[in-house]
């Protein structure tokens, strides 16, 4: 029981298909009808794109909380290189080689300075949102003339009029980075690293190479966001990405990967950012109101990362060791 | 005889600290090289630089009589050259399964990159039947290393060690909290390596071991080669005494500058 709980998406998968079974009883109506499901494809492949990186980052023991403003970067270059010069599959190339690049300014301020990942994305998050409003001058754009352009059909079009092809570009990049994960050498260093770097050093891994090739896919990922972002709602603002940043990171454990590093579950990401976004418009359907949102996420968010804590290694949850003190939980 | 690795005033320092006064070492093939100092003397510095995991401050390493570019020398490379090290305890990662462990670093690849699992896995399985010998119920080649005892863990290092054709490999305090009978297999794989023809550098506490399979014993003290001679040319009962000696004069040494 434990191991099938254990394999990659499984739990998660089944806390969503709860989900929905419940909004379908609370929310009839809406729950029962495949738009809000065709709604769901449109919104979730920004942030799950993006939470992909961080779900890679997250396995090397590392944080990147800059992403918000590499999606803002992006979406910025983008925007503007559509509207003044009417580029527009050249600005896509332009603006992922531009996340590149901050993600591997990241990567080198975060093992050549040697601060901590999660202090040093911080101050990076404001860096690079400062650059932005500096390079932009703090405007917002508006691109509705992108509307039906091949790269918009082709990379967040409707199929028959109603089936969002971004989904179908999510899941090809979640199979990508699940095969990398879990049968590429790359991803088996990011194991190793983030289950022990000093062991990962002694087996020949050269660990700061690896990390900055790590934070350079995280920005290109979330570069590849903040376009489809850009695409799908034919504008940009520099606050664009900051919505993501709590729910990505939260969709990130909630799928199971340890907030340890060492491991990491790619199919429990995507869940997850599906049951994120499910939670918000769920409880809106339900009457609920949206306030509510925010403390049912905190919730699911405490339970999902303590039951895989639970599932990883019980004896790391102090509550546990305090039961199995008196007795109770032996089992466990 | 040719050496595998030669060390010509080699010396390491961290920040102010000197913990590897300059050394000139040879190890020859086929040759298995005791170890010896208290804790703290640099046998781990020494073995770090061999390996290629820190680079000296000063002094020239040789690898099969080849000049070592120092600033290109890594782990990687000494692999390469046939150096393989089992650590005290830093080898394994523990919540990875054994096919990876045991391909640590330098996994069966593709031309893109992607890992051979089904191969991993069948060469695992076999190393655990075969050279650890892994009867264990339970212990198969997707447990997690966490899941392992700890004689267990230096048998899948050993292994791993064994596997990858090595001509010099090093056990720097392998047996440390292991069971007797643990012990023995530890040992039992160093006569092992005498066997297959290839080199051994075995760090170990315990001087009758050390006594019983070295070719030849070397004492490292505070950073210094107090001792470095063939085990027919010394006794166990002058080994243990010199050791003695070299234990008091430290605490003397230290006492001394208490004041005391
Ligand atoms: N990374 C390091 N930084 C600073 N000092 C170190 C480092 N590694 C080892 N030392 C020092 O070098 C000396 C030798 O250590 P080591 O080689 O580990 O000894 P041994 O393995 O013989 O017990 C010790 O005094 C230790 O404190
Ligand atoms: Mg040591």
């Amino acid at each position: 029981m434990k191991k099938i709980l254990n394999i990659d998406g499984v739990t998660v998968g089944i806390v969503f298909l709860a989900l929905i079974l419940v909004f379908m009883l609370t929310a009839p109506r809406v729950f029962l009808n495949f738009r809000i499901y065709m709604s769901f494809f449109a919104t979730v492949p920004p942030p799950l794109i993006i939470a992909l990186g961080i779900t890679l980052v997250a396995v090397a023991g590392e944080m990147d909380l800059s992403f918000p403003s590499t999606v803002a970067l992006s979406s910025y270059i983008f925007a503007y290189l559509f509207e003044n010069f009417q580029l527009s599959w050249l600005a896509f190339v332009i603006a992922i080689l531009a996340g590149a690049t901050v993600g591997f300014v990241n990567g080198l301020v975060i093992t050549m300075l040697g601060i901590p990942s999660l202090i040093a994305t911080l101050a990076l998050l404001f860096l690079w949102g400062g650059f932005v409003t500096i390079i932009s001058g703090g405007i917002q754009l508006a691109i509705p003339t992108i509307y039906e352009t091949p790269i918009h059909n082709f990379l967040v079009g409707r199929f028959e009029q109603f089936f969002p092809v971004q989904i179908l570009w999510a899941i090809l990049i979640s199979i990508v980075i699940w095969l990398l994960l879990n049968r590429h050498k790359f991803g088996e260093n990011l194991l190793f690293i983030g289950d022990n770097s000093e062991v990962a050093k002694m087996m020949g891994i050269n660990v700061i190479l690896e990390k900055i090739k790590l934070f350079t896919l995280s920005g290109i990922l979330s570069s590849v966001g903040g376009v489809f972002l850009t695409l799908e709602t034919t504008s940009y603002f520099s606050s664009q990405g900051m919505g993501y940043l709590l729910t990505v990171i939260a969709a990130v454990f909630i799928g199971g990967t340890s907030i340890f590093g060492g491991s990491g579950r790619v199919i429990g990401t995507v869940f997850a950012v599906f049951i994120v976004t499910v939670i918000e418009a769920g409880l809106v359907a339900s009457g609920i109101q949206g306030f509510w949102t925010r403390f049912f996420i905190g919730l699911v968010f405490i339970l999902a990362v303590s039951i895989n804590t639970l599932l990883e290694n019980p004896g790391k949850v102090p509550l546990v060791r305090f039961f199995r003190a008196k007795g109770f939980f032996q089992t466990l | 005889m040719n050496s595998i690795v030669e060390l010509k005033n080699v010396s390491k320092s961290y920040g102010p600290v000197l913990s590897l006064k300059p050394i000139n070492l040879k190890i020859g093939g086929n040759e298995i090289v005791g170890l010896i100092g208290d804790n703290g003397a640099g046998k781990s510095t020494l073995i770090k630089l061999i390996t290629g995991l820190e680079s000296p401050t000063l002094g020239e390493i040789f690898i099969k009589g080849k000049r070592i570019d120092l600033n290109q020398y890594s782990v990687k490379i000494s692999q390469q050259l046939g150096i393989e090290t089992v650590y005290q305890k830093l080898s394994l990662c523990e919540k990875q399964p054994l096919w990876r462990n045991f391909f640590a670093g330098r996994p069966i690849t593709n031309a893109f990159g992607l890992i051979n699992v089904k191969k991993q896995r069948k060469i695992t399985a076999e190393i655990m039947k075969s050279t650890i010998g892994f009867r264990s119920e339970g212990i198969n080649v997707d447990t997690q290393v966490s899941f392992l005892s700890g004689g267990e863990r230096q048998g899948v290092a050993i292994g791993r060690a064994m596997y990858f054709e090595s001509d010099l490999i090093i056990l720097d305090e392998p047996t440390v909290a292991l069971a007797i009978s643990e012990v023995e297999k530890v040992l039992r794989f160093v006569n092992n390596i005498k066997n297959k023809g290839k080199s051994c550098i075995f760090i170990e506490h315990n001087i009758h071991h050390v006594h019983e399979i070295s070719d030849r014993i070397i004492v490292l003290d505070r950073g210094e080669l107090v001792l470095n001679c063939q085990k027919q040319s010394i006794e166990i009962n002058d080994l243990i005494q010199l050791l003695k000696e070299l234990h008091f004069r430290k605490k003397n040494k230290t006492n001394l500058h208490k004041g005391i």
